[in-house]
């Protein structure tokens, strides 16, 4: 009787049906040397849905399920959890790694997952036409240049003619990435663009900032990333180079970035592509999920330059998914009905306002030619104690990133032998 | 004079200075590979820990705190008090011993005898063991270290230099202190292989293990002496290193700019590191300034390399190496 009884109740167990869930991978990246950044964001992306489980009971009643994977920021062990996780429901992946993006684009393609590399990544993806499932929304590095050089304009009457740029980059694809946008932005305005690449990790740059002393140039442009930046802010505040001179692009103004030098620091600037300071959101993680003891982290990162983005690449990825819910008409989406909702996605100042993120990101509204949002970015600047916002959004220059995305996406179709979707009927 | 020439002479000076860097994390390796044929491959990651358990012990952190805190429910990071830097520098170096007689214990007091290559991987292992005990003691957050070491231009060398060529030059006051550090730290290692018992019986253990043995010398006490200096020298160099960065997982890396030092030095000369790494350091820094910019830059890291195996071709015990000798 008692084996009967067994039988029957495992029998039932198996035809009952699965409990459904939105499966949210995270690559993370806890341990290495670039874990420093990776932590925080990871954070800040898993306690986001915790949030959206504690309070909400998910995302349209469906509880999300986060499953982390470490990748120690290594391509092969990226691609290795990509390829481990994928088959679990996985919706959709922001490998927070160009590295990793680029060994993902075929592969997310083929197996109809979207990737969404969130400033960062291959910058063409903006083109949907030929980048069906990978999203770049709401800037990428083209953008970020471009707002750059868009601030110094502003900054110098409008004019960097006969001005010296320096690029300092991390000696990688992800370094690279905004090369052909300042080389056509400088002989645009008629500034010399001098190139100076680092080694992975960036542990060592004397040579290069001996290179800037002599050189004098009279701004420094930063692509930089993990120790890399602790050690170029600390070279730049040992030769006096001006450091409201020193602009970093969003992966190079975190908080511990700056933590080691300090208010040595005082005046280094960087672009964000999100907002910072207090939220209301925050109060409600603090109150759902850390004190409720089940933050990602120990809690500590609340608030953070990275602990933020993080925070919003987890909104963006929850918008898309009850975009695609609604679209749909059911409450358990797959990965293609996610994609659909990521290029339905529209972020208005109402919707960030009633997520308790007001003015968080731009507003900008995805459609099936174009993965990237507005571009827009702010430019932010460490005071010594914390970072300090000083403009508002700002856009690129859409007359100059538009050709050179074209120009790539085109490049890659052909590689890839991708025939472009026509976006023109949709 | 040409700039050309005064921007080489100040590249040149740098150079110099950061090949001393390298040559203090040579050391480390230098020290255990004459007395045990043992090429430590967990030297960088020592460099780490060291400096981790420095920043820890200073700030009156709890070692394991997120593991105890996880375990336990307990909410507790900082013991609450601070210890000054010399104090903690000191126990930092207690630690240091203690890891060196628990790796003796454990790890390679079962190994005695064995094949090098069986050594070697002993080392891996221990690596990444201190890499995950260290992540798991301190956190993987970068931690500011700071010793009170001065940092920035010297303004003397600038003035001096600027009076005499119309251009002062940079000279790091960090690259100077871990010059003359590197200089005493030396001068000590030799006056106490030179000139004290266990110098001496370290040094008989180097040359012949077995007539070592037979002479009454403890094998293992003369390991875990030579392995508590690595542990020293280990600690020094992420002091040094980390007052440039902060301690953060990267420090472990710094072991792969000591491997063309040795290639250069040779393994067995703790002389060797020193010149291997002035050479390596100025050679790569004079590589970057002339060629460097012709082919697109950050040529560091793989120059150091090409010079080294150059120097191996014509000379293969290194420079400073023992030439090994086998008679058939």
């Amino acid at each position: 009787m008692k084996k009967l009884l067994t039988t029957v109740a495992a029998g039932a167990m198996l035809a009952s049906p699965a409990f459904a869930d939105l499966m949210f991978p995270d690559l993370s990246y806890r341990t290495g040397p670039f874990a420093a950044g990776g932590i925080p964001f990871s954070d800040g992306y898993q306690d986001y849905f915790t949030l959206l489980n504690q309070r909400d009971g998910g995302i349209g009643g469906v509880p999300v399920r986060v499953v982390e994977c470490e990748t120690a920021y290594n391509t092969e062990r990226g691609v290795e959890c990509y390829e481990a996780t994928k088959g679990d429901g996985a919706l959709v992946y922001q490998p927070l790694s160009t590295g990793i993006t680029y060994q993902l684009i075929p592969r997310a393609t083929a197996d109809g997952i979207p990737l969404h590399t969130m400033g960062y990544g291959r910058t063409s993806a903006v083109n949907g036409e030929v980048f069906s499932h990978v999203f770049n929304y709401p800037a990428n590095y083209w953008d970020a240049a471009s707002v750059m050089i868009n601030v110094l304009l502003d900054e110098n009457g409008g004019s960097l003619s006969g001005k010296k740029i320096t690029l300092l980059y991390h000696n990688s694809a992800y370094g690279r990435e905004p090369i052909r946008t300042l080389e056509t932005l400088a002989a645009q305005h008629g500034f010399t663009l001098n190139l100076l690449a680092v080694d992975s990790p960036g542990q060592e740059q004397g040579n290069q900032w001996l290179q800037i002393r002599r050189d004098r140039p009279d701004y420094v442009l930063f692509w930089g990333w993990g120790v890399m930046n602790q050690v170029a802010i600390q070279e730049a505040i040992n030769i006096r180079y001006p450091l409201e001179n020193f602009i970093g692009n969003w992966w190079a103004g975190a908080d511990h970035d700056v933590a080691s030098a300090g208010q040595a620091a005082a005046g280094y600037r960087a672009l964000n592509m999100n907002r910072l300071g207090d939220m209301p959101v925050f109060a409600e993680i603090q109150q759902h999920v850390i004190d409720a003891g089940l933050a990602a982290g120990d809690g500590t990162n609340l608030g953070s330059v990275l602990y933020t983005r993080g925070m919003y690449a987890a909104m963006l990825a929850a918008e898309a998914a009850r975009k695609a819910q609604e679209i749909h008409g059911v409450a358990d989406i797959t990965p293609a009905m996610m994609r659909d909702g990521m290029e339905a996605l529209e972020m208005t100042n109402a919707r960030m306002d009633a997520l308790g993120m007001p003015g968080i990101g731009p507003e900008f509204a995805v459609s099936c030619g174009d993965h990237g949002g507005t571009g827009q970015a702010i430019m932010t600047q460490w005071n010594g104690t914390e970072w300090v916002t000083l403009t508002d959004f700002i856009a690129p220059d859409d007359s100059v990133t538009g050709p050179l995305v074209l120009e790539d996406s085109a490049a890659y179709a052909a590689e890839a032998g991708i025939t472009p979707r026509n976006c023109n009927g949709s | 004079m040409p700039d050309q020439l005064i921007f080489a002479m100040e590249v040149t000076l740098n150079g110099l200075l950061n090949g001393v860097m390298y040559a203090l994390v040579a050391l480390g390796f230098v020290l255990i590979f004459k007395a045990s044929g043992i090429f430590n491959y967990a030297q960088g990651v020592m460099a780490l820990f060291a400096a981790m358990t420095l920043v820890g012990i200073q700030q009156g952190r709890v070692p394991f705190g997120h593991l105890i805190n996880e375990i336990f429910g307990t909410d507790i990071h900082y013991f609450g008090w601070e210890v000054p830097a010399l104090a903690a520098i000191l126990l930092t170096a207690l630690v240091m011993i203690g890891f060196a007689i628990l790796a003796q214990r454990f790890v390679f007091r079962h190994l005695v005898g064995q094949e090098p290559i069986i050594l070697f991987m002993a080392t891996i292992g221990l690596a990444y063991f201190l890499e995950g005990v260290s992540d798991l003691m301190w956190g993987s957050e970068i931690r500011n270290l700071d010793v009170g070491l001065p940092q920035g231009i010297n303004d003397s060398i600038d003035a001096v230099t600027f009076n005499l060529f119309g251009y002062g030059f940079f000279i790091d006051n960090l690259d100077i202190t871990a010059a003359i550090v590197a200089t005493v730290l030396v001068a000590g290692l030799i006056a106490f292989a030179q000139y004290t018992k266990q110098g001496r019986a370290m040094r008989a253990v180097a040359d012949d293990h077995q007539a070592a043995l037979s002479v009454g010398i403890k094998l293992n006490y003369v390991w875990v002496l030579v392995w508590s200096l690595a542990g020293i020298v280990a600690l020094v160099a992420g002091i040094m290193w980390g007052s440039k960065s902060g301690v953060q997982f990267s420090l472990s890396l710094i072991a792969l700019k000591a491997l063309p030092v040795l290639m250069l030095g040779g393994f067995t000369s703790i002389p060797g590191a020193i010149i291997g790494g002035l050479i390596i350091g100025v050679g790569e820094a004079l590589f970057e300034f002339a060629i460097g910019p012709m082919i697109g830059g950050a040529t560091e890291n793989w120059f150091a390399y090409v010079l080294a195996l150059v120097f191996l071709v014509f000379r293969p015990q290194g420079l400073f190496g023992e030439k090994i000798i086998e008679r058939v």
